[in-house]
């Protein structure tokens, strides 16, 4: 649309004048709204000095945080399950500037992908200073595309190997961990009486035939992770057979995992099948939040099936507080925070010193093993072998 | 010939300054951004170069065709009996139709899904279906408030004249309300061509929308170029179809005796009531039916009925020590304050915009198609361009809280400007005349005459800009949020975890959000229809030419 193809010169000039005025207006708000910023910013005698005041001596190392800057605020960018205000996880967050003065916004970016395509297009001016929960489907993407910059500080806590090895010069630290595996329903299969399926076998045999509903791995995140759990079992070039046999055997697919865990899960929704490609901590989810109270959980997982999700924090490149931020990073790992993530987002904590609730204890399990890709490989090839996997199985 | 053309040039270019600026600034600027920056020749190549893209194309461009074209002549039946009868519930069946409009399309999918007939899950016929179920309330409010001002004068000469009630509407009626039924229709096509959410729920896996595609390419895949790519496609498209369709909404619209209110009336004969009961009962049950099995399942759990998604939907605490992080109530003041903005901004854009659009040629031609393009343009690619574009003084706004509303505003606008342009279009010249003869300088008699039937579309695009907000529309969702949920995402949150208690509480938040909307609307048409009560009185007092026009 072009003001130029109105004929009258005069109604472009009025448009021009239009425009004028209103960039006028907005550097005039742009003005005062900075003015106010810095005026509140520098106000160290009334603000408690922070230094001092801290007095968890595992926050920072003290030459650190007497750079902090007193009453400075700043923001963690985090994908939409988390929390936006109210729990024991925000409370933990506060926590964070009770420790140190420093306080925290909470920005929700959108899923997990939308939430990297945004940082991807503001690298070096981003929205905010440390983000939470990039996963290890999407890690290289980060790194490569670099959105993430080196903290300013270590991080004290000591984190499993298994976990840092992702990213071994620590650009971004595990936070936390989870899995996706087939979960079943017991009753089901009690009623049924077969044995539930005990791996990615299994789900090829007849017996277990219009059995199983998965997501879509074009459009989900455990439709990914499920499709990289076979990709690690039957290898680059054994997959494509498994699915066609999968497909055989009646698999159903949906776009989302609201729409397969309710929609055709026997368990939650009333559908027909009784398995399905959910979370590790699926059947404790259960237990909280069932609806009458429950002591046992209806479902379990397969747990030779479970791909393990690693989700990484990081500071964003181009952050104007660097220092502040990595120390909220450091606390991303502190017991403090990381003893909240169980409960709230259904994931297990990175820091081992961390215990588990009661619920994760009894209904999850942890696999031994679980089944990991590299996230190099991952990123290298991903689109391809989701055009492969809509080929193969929705033809 | 044009209608209002009476009005000086100065006061039109005035008129059509804040929308052309409003558009530039928050549509044309940041979605430009996001094209340039991420089109290059590796993204177009291996766009086009995929056979993947055009099945992508054929399969948005005949589903939005059928899912319009099945829309109208569906919602021509009570379009007619809402625009002509006054009966019982009528605001309410309106109300009903709005609020199956706005609700979020995943619990809208889902008790959908539970309605349809398993052979016909998931299929291309599942997606249509629900296209044309959505889209109703669409029909009924821009081609009904055209529909009731109609004259019913020409229809009963035709009947006396011994023409059959076919006859009549198929030769008199219809043709009267083409420009109506071409505007409606173009809205229609941009909802159903871009439909997202409708699409990954009810449609079978694999199938996609291009907007769906752009939105799984940019974040998905991070591939923002191939997305862009895409993004243009779909606006090429659109453009073209749109272009086309304001032509030939300006090429059939002439000028009518208007009426400057409603005119309804109830049901006399026996024919008519079965008529009315008829259309107005069928109509209520398909949209009722998908709402009540919506309110259903927030009553339903694996083990029976429960009320405890209810009784506890205030409490934070789920199990102690454990609490939710949601706050319904917080949730709808929040979605209610962005749709109380977005609806003036769209309103008070929309009003201005449709003056400017009725009174000129070519630029409000031009204004008309730029007003619909954000309709038509993938929610991400605005988002993210307003992302990329407004992060720097003086424009950095990618954080202000009112950039929300005016995203919405911007999807909400082209319903105002829909609904008033068709009916202001139609306004009698020769009242204006009347006035200026009688007086009146040209701007005056503007004011008096034309400004007057602005109100009764106002009110309806207003309920449908507030729906609309209500509902989520747009790029919004695409831009990051601080500060609390609104309702539409606090109920993808609570479907989108496990646990049965969080499941039947999405579904309480969408009755809700359900029960809000019903409200909004019948308390906006009545105020609607108060504020229509003022203007007769003066037109009523110039000299109308009954017979003058066609």
């Amino acid at each position: 649309m072009t003001p130029t193809s109105v004929p009258t010169t005069r109604r472009t000039f009025a448009i021009l004048a239009g425009l004028a005025i209103i960039a006028a207006a907005c550097s005039g708000s742009d003005d005062t709204a900075t003015e106010g910023a810095e005026s509140s910013a520098p106000a160290p005698d009334t603000a408690a000095p922070p230094s001092e005041a801290s007095t968890s001596p595992d926050t920072a190392t003290p030459e650190i945080t007497d750079q902090v800057e007193p009453d400075e605020t700043i923001t963690l960018v985090a994908y939409d399950s988390f929390p936006d205000a109210d729990t024991s996880l925000n409370d933990a967050l506060e926590g964070f500037t009770a420790d140190t003065g420093i306080g925290v916004d909470l920005l929700i970016a959108g899923d997990t992908g939308t939430m990297l395509a945004k940082a991807a297009l503001t690298v070096g001016n981003p929205e905010g200073d440390v983000m939470f929960g990039i996963d290890n489907t999407f890690l290289s993407r980060a790194i490569n595309d670099g959105i993430f910059e080196e903290a300013a500080s270590p991080i004290s806590a000591d984190l499993p190997s298994e976990l840092t090895a992702a990213s071994p010069d620590g650009l971004v630290v595990p936070v936390d961990f989870g899995d996706v595996c087939i979960n079943y329903d017991i009753g089901w299969f009690d009623e049924a009486g077969i044995a539930p399926p005990s791996g990615l076998d299994d789900l090829i045999d007849t017996a277990y035939a219009d059995l199983l509903v998965v997501q879509n791995p074009a459009t989900s995140s455990p439709g990914l992770a499920f499709l990289l759990a076979t990709i690690d079992e039957f290898g680059e070039d054994g997959w494509q057979d498994y699915w066609s046999a999968l497909a055989a055997n009646g698999v159903e697919v949906l776009d989302g995992w609201t729409d397969a865990y309710y929609g055709s899960f026997t368990w939650a929704g009333g559908g027909a099948r009784p398995l399905v490609v959910s979370y590790g901590s699926s059947p404790p989810a259960e237990v909280i939040f069932a609806d009458p109270a429950r002591t046992d959980a209806p479902t379990a997982v397969v747990e030779s099936t479970c791909f393990r999700q690693v989700e990484f924090a990081g500071v964003l490149t181009g952050t104007e507080h660097p220092v502040e931020a990595a120390l909220l990073l450091d606390y991303l790992v502190g017991e403090m925070f990381q003893s909240e993530l169980a409960l709230n987002l259904f994931v297990y904590p990175s820091n081992p010193a961390v215990a588990l609730p009661q619920e994760f204890i009894d209904f999850a399990v942890v696999p031994e093993a679980p089944r990991a890709i590299d996230p190099d490989l991952i990123e290298a090839n991903r689109s391809d072998w989701i055009d492969e996997w809509t080929s193969i199985v929705l033809g | 010939m044009n209608p209002i053309n009476a009005l000086p040039r100065r006061v039109l270019a005035a008129l059509g300054v804040a929308p052309v600026v409003a558009l530039l600034m928050f549509f044309f600027w940041p979605t430009a951004t996001l094209l340039a920056r991420a089109i290059d020749t590796e993204a177009l190549s291996s766009t086009f170069g995929r056979r993947g893209t055009w099945n992508v194309v054929w399969f948005t461009l005949w589903q939005a065709v059928v899912s319009t074209v099945v829309t109208l002549a569906l919602g021509l039946a009570p379009a007619y009996v809402v625009a002509r009868f006054e009966f019982t519930g009528r605001r309410l069946l309106v109300a009903v139709l709005t609020a199956v409009f706005v609700m979020p399309t995943v619990v809208m999918g889902a008790a959908f899904l539970a309605l349809l007939p398993d052979s016909l899950d998931r299929t291309a016929w599942a997606v249509i279906g629900a296209h044309v179920v959505f889209n109703l309330a669409v029909v009924v409010r821009t081609v009904g408030v055209f529909w009731e001002r109609l004259p019913a004068d020409i229809e009963s000469a035709a009947a006396t004249l011994g023409a059959s009630p076919w006859r009549v509407f198929t030769t008199i009626t219809l043709p009267l309300l083409r420009p109506a039924l071409l505007a409606t229709a173009s809205i229609v096509f941009v909802f159903t061509f871009t439909s997202f959410g409708v699409v990954r729920v009810l449609g079978a896996p694999g199938t996609r929308t291009i907007e769906v595609e752009v939105w799984r390419r940019a974040t998905q895949l991070g591939e923002i170029g191939e997305a862009a790519v895409l993004s243009i496609l779909q606006l090429a498209v659109l453009g073209a179809t749109l272009g086309w369709s304001s032509l030939a909404q300006r090429r059939h619209s002439r000028a009518l005796d208007l009426e400057p209110a409603a005119v309804r009336r109830r049901a006399r004969t026996g024919i008519e009531k079965r008529r009315v009961g008829l259309v107005s009962v069928t109509t209520a049950l398909v949209c009722v039916a998908p709402l009540t099995a919506l309110a259903a399942r927030s009553f339903s759990t694996p083990s029976g009925w429960s009320t405890a998604a209810w009784t506890r939907l205030g409490r934070t605490e789920v199990r102690p020590g454990i609490r939710l992080g949601l706050d319904p109530i917080a949730a709808l003041g929040n979605s209610v304050e962005n749709a109380a903005w977005a609806t003036l901004f769209a309103v008070l854009f929309g009003a201005i915009a449709s003056l400017a659009i009725a009174a000129s040629r070519r630029g409000g031609r031009m204004l008309d198609i730029g007003l619909m393009l954000p309709l038509g343009t993938s929610a991400v690619t605005i988002g993210f361009g307003m992302l990329i574009t407004f992060d720097q003084a003086p424009f950095d706004w990618r954080a202000e809280w009112w950039l929300v509303p005016v995203g919405h505003a911007l999807v909400a606008t082209p319903f105002v400007v829909r609904t008033a342009v068709g009916v202001l279009r139609s306004v009698d010249p020769d009242l204006q005349a009347a006035a200026t003869t009688l007086g009146a300088s040209p701007t005056r008699a503007w004011l008096a005459i034309v400004v007057p039937f602005l109100w009764r579309p106002l009110a309806v695009g207003a309920a449908l800009a507030a729906a609309v907000s209500l509902g989520e529309f747009g790029a919004t969702s695409f831009l990051s949020r601080s500060g609390g949920e609104t309702i539409p995402i606090a109920i993808e949150q609570l479907v989108g975890r496990t646990g049965s208690l969080l499941q039947a509480q999405g579904y309480a938040l969408a009755t809700m959000l359900a029960a809000i909307t019903i409200l909004l609307v019948v308390v906006v048409d009545s105020t609607g229809q108060m504020q229509q009560r003022t203007p007769p009185t003066r037109l009523d007092a110039l000299p109308v030419d009954q017979t003058g026009r066609r």
